[in-house]
């Protein structure tokens, strides 16, 4: 098979990029900006899971991330349900 | 033509890396939703191409496995690109709806015809 070691690197940016959107989720004024980076974070790590299961040649992480989407859109519109009765 | 799936590896990394800076330059809520949602959607749809094409050639060049991780790279990416929107247009909806205005927000026609 052709060495993906390559793709590991691509795994490290994608995750350094879903830790850096902790800082707008801890700062944010509102909470919209919050779920806001919640869920810019849940896709940047569907991408780095679904990369990791290509690099490592295990198709069950990308079972886990196609859980992980689902769980993370779940989330996304039962926060936003919430916020809106919340007037 | 390994090539051509780091290619596309590195550009949606490079969309999805705006869109992580869109998250922290942008003034108010609807601009950041924007700038971030669309940049990591159509980024991680880059990725997802570049996996998929990663295991068409793997399937080709002997080892038939690989199907399932392009069958499952389609399914994330057909998921990815139905939900992210879905989430994007409620959670506008609910920081409109509970109070949040627009940085340079002027008139609010969409409150005022409520």
């Amino acid at each position: 098979m052709i060495p993906m070691e390559g793709l590991m690197v691509a795994v490290a940016a994608l995750s350094a990029l879903a830790v850096s959107c902790l800082g707008r989720m801890a700062r944010g004024p509102t909470v919209p900006d919050r779920v806001v980076a919640l869920d810019a974070m849940g896709t940047v790590a569907v991408a780095a899971l679904v990369v990791l299961g290509a690099a490592f040649g295990e198709t069950i992480y990308v079972d886990v991330a196609v859980i992980y989407a689902i769980l993370s859109f779940v989330s996304t519109l039962y926060v936003a349900r919430y916020l809106e009765g919340e007037r | 033509m390994i090539w051509l799936v780091y290619l596309l590896v590195s550009v949606g990394i490079a969309f999805q890396a705006l869109g992580v800076l869109a998250l922290y330059r942008f003034p108010d809520v609807y601009t950041r939703l924007h700038g971030t949602t669309m940049c990591t959607t159509f980024g991680s749809m880059f990725v997802y191409a570049g996996i998929m094409l990663y295991g068409a050639m793997a399937m080709l060049s002997g080892s038939p496995e690989y199907i399932a991780l392009l069958v499952r790279a389609f399914m994330v990416m057909a998921l990815v690109a139905a939900t992210n929107s879905v989430g994007s247009h409620a959670i506008a909806r609910a920081a409109h709806r509970s109070g949040v205005v627009p940085a340079k927000a002027v008139v609010d026609m969409l409150r005022d015809r409520r």
